[in-house]
């Protein structure tokens, strides 16, 4: 065993990333997603869905809309690497800048190596255990995505991308075809669970996969917070993260979703998110983007049951050469449904930050409400900023308001902290923390710190 | 010696000339007021000595403690022992007071190459103030200024001079927004404030702040100039007379 180990270390240690590369598979073909179905023993069904995603994947064209993706070579990505899935091989491989990164946001050192893939998992913590043995009296099902398709299948079928079927774009069906890790969560009919569910997912390196799967059935009555993330950037050996999430909501049931999303800035982020939201219930999505290279990412909350809610709360920011192509969607299908949009952009040294949203009200939807507002926060006269919101009302009864704003940063504002002694990319950090305010006080208190202190390293010799 | 010294001092804002070869000096340990009607220049003077950028220096110098800072930065003249309590403090919605007041505060610590006191040590002291400004201690979790009343604005920027210690603080029409009772206790931070090794500089449109800035000296301003200057008879003859009798 100490041998095999050496042995490998030896290996990984003189490859570079471009050797690496070069050994490794790229590209998607059939044989690939029936060896990753194998692997991972999957039940036969599980098969069938990858490979009809597969089938669509090649058949779908990509987006005709929205950010420029044609740089993106589909068939350079390593889409399936099991021994180093989404991984650097060893922290010497991990570049500078993030590591840099990661000192500045003051993360532990092994937590850093999580983070950046090449560490230990964390699971073994005092909190997890208690959490877990807590879980388990209150019939709570909190598992990796692959263990639970494993131990927890009768679960799993009837739900496993229903949400967000992979006939919804290219990218959908090319998760549904190579998904690999993520996260199961159950939350039992009228079990009520007050901590976000977060620290088990901020340690857990197989949550960070490239194309991860993220299934949640909150039951009737049951409230909970998931939040997942960290605004540290995560470093992939790809530059592709097509990752899904899945969230079903029942009757009168609550649920919050927090992430926050750091990736690369080579990466192209193109995660899907949907949630099903029956009667009186309740969704929440509070995101932060920054990172990559282009995110698209719009998490949809479909209303299908009377009295249905939804809340999407969101900051983006887009630092130069990043394109962060983030909103929200809402489907109003059933009568006295509401939906509320906060989004909230930032754009710097070139950056471009659109707002893009849909929001469709169904004939069927009397007495619908819906609100939606966007700030935008422009830093500089090279920076982009639009809003594309789209309403589609297909029933009169409807209340509609809709508010978009863009500005720069109050120069009297700037003049007034830096009276106090600020330095100015201080002070302007400080004004960009004060717009974002209202989403990040709804995250728990260490991620609303961090994504303070991420601000203010995006906001580092920016000025001045 | 001169504690801060303006020298022929112009100023443009755009393409108006606001201040015309302005000059005047503040000695340490003394207490100035400019008086003058509404457009004097009074305002634009304050904000030009913080270094607003949206004022161009067209001539002259403003030298503090033998140091030219002309064209330094605002966190550069905060640092140096300048304050300017705001005629208008800003409201910043989403920045909570005590995270603000405690950044500021290392800020100008580290600035000025001394120590900070740990975060527990620094909540003392801002304890100690609040009470002293009568200000109840569940305001610091509040946002800066946001929301607040034009009295509680003028607290909070008495509080922010007494945390930053500066050696020269500036008021802008401090007395404003102020009813009977906060002028009070404003009044007497201001005397709290006050030593012999700092200075006052108050700029005011209005006799009543004179009961609580003992004025060493007057300057009356008059569309960008000193018009006239003299002891605190001075002000006593404006109460009397109106601002047209001297200028």
């Amino acid at each position: 065993m100490a041998e095999d180990l050496k042995l490998h270390n030896s290996l990984w240690d003189d490859y570079n990333q471009a050797d690496y590369m070069a050994q490794t598979k790229s590209g998607l073909d059939e044989a690939l997603v029936r060896r990753i179905s194998a692997e991972k023993e999957e039940p036969a069904w599980m098969l069938v869905k990858r490979l009809e995603s597969l089938k669509i994947f090649q058949e779908k064209a990509l987006p005709a809309w929205g950010p420029d993706l044609s740089r993106l070579n589909l068939d350079k990505i390593t889409y399936y690497a099991k021994a180093m899935e989404g991984q650097a091989q060893s922290w010497e491989d991990v570049p500078t800048d993030i590591k840099n990164t990661f000192d500045k946001l003051g993360i532990p050192k092994a937590e850093q190596e999580v983070l950046a893939g090449v560490g230990a998992q964390y699971e073994s913590t005092v909190v997890y255990h208690n959490l877990k043995a807590e879980f388990k009296r209150q019939g709570v099902i909190f598992e990796d995505m692959d263990l639970a398709l494993k131990k927890h299948p009768k679960l799993v079928e009837p739900y496993f991308m229903k949400a967000m079927p992979n006939t919804l774009h290219k990218f959908a069906a090319l998760h549904g075809a190579v998904w690999s890790g993520g996260t199961f969560l159950y939350i039992p009919a009228g079990v009520k669970i007050k901590e976000p569910l977060q620290a088990y997912f901020r340690m857990n390196a197989k949550g960070m996969g490239q194309f991860e799967h993220t299934l949640i059935i909150v039951e009737s009555g049951a409230q909970a917070h998931y939040i997942e993330g960290c605004s540290a950037p995560r470093y992939g050996v790809d530059s592709l993260h097509a990752g899904g999430v899945e969230i079903y909501v029942k009757d009168g049931a609550r649920f919050r979703y927090s992430s926050v999303e750091s990736w690369s800035k080579d990466a192209y982020n193109l995660n899907t998110k949907r949630a099903i939201v029956e009667k009186k219930a309740h969704m929440e999505w509070v995101g932060g983007n920054f990172g990559s290279n282009v995110t698209m990412l719009y998490p949809c909350s479909i209303l299908v049951g009377e009295e249905a809610s939804a809340d999407h709360l969101g900051v983006a920011f887009a630092n130069e050469g990043q394109t962060q192509d983030t909103g929200a969607k809402v489907i109003h299908a059933a009568k006295d449904t509401s939906s509320n949009i906060v989004m909230k952009s930032i754009s710097k040294g070139g950056g471009k930050a659109i707002y893009r949203g849909l929001v469709e009200v169904g004939p069927q939807a009397e007495g619908a409400a819906v609100s939606v507002k966007c700030d935008a926060l422009i830093l500089d006269e090279l920076s982009v900023s639009d809003t594309i919101p789209v309403m589609k009302i297909n029933n009169p009864g409807a209340t509609i308001a809709h508010e978009a704003s863009a500005g720069k940063i109050n120069e009297e504002d700037l003049f007034y902290l830096r009276s106090r002694g600020l330095k100015e990319a201080e002070a302007a950090a400080m004004l960009v923390n004060g717009f974002i305010e209202p989403i990040t006080k709804e995250l728990p208190l260490e991620y609303s710190v961090e994504m303070n202190r991420m601000v203010e390293l995006e906001m580092e010799n920016s000025v001045g | 010696m001169d504690l801060l010294l303006v020298k022929n001092l112009s100023v443009s804002a755009g393409d108006k000339e606001i201040l015309h070869e302005l000059s005047f000096s503040v000695a340490l340990g003394e207490s100035v007021v400019i008086m003058g009607p509404n457009g004097s220049g009074k305002s634009t003077l304050a904000k030009v000595l913080m270094g607003h950028p949206d004022y161009q220096i067209t001539g002259g110098q403003i030298i503090f403690r033998d140091k030219d800072i002309t064209v330094a930065k605002p966190e550069e003249r905060a640092a140096a022992g300048l304050f300017l309590a705001f005629q208008e403090p800003r409201e910043i919605a989403g920045l909570e007071l005590f995270p603000f007041l405690f950044d500021s505060y290392k800020s100008l610590q580290v600035a000025r190459g001394q120590d900070a006191d740990s975060v527990f040590a620094f909540k003392t002291k801002l304890d100690d103030e609040l009470s002293a400004l009568d200000i109840k201690s569940d305001w610091s979790n509040r946002h800066l200024n946001q929301d607040f009343s034009g009295g509680e604005k003028k607290k909070a920027e008495l509080l922010q001079l007494a945390l930053a210690n500066p050696v020269l603080a500036i008021f802008d029409e401090i007395d404003s927004g102020l009813d009977v009772d906060a002028l009070e206790i404003a009044g007497k931070a201001i005397q709290r404030f006050k030593n012999s090794d700092n200075s006052l500089l108050a700029v005011t449109h209005y006799q009543r702040v004179l009961k609580y800035i003992k004025p060493d000296r007057v300057l009356v301003m008059s569309k960008g100039r000193i018009a006239q200057s003299g002891g605190p008879e001075l002000a006593a003859r404006l109460e009397k007379e109106g601002f047209a009798s001297v200028i």
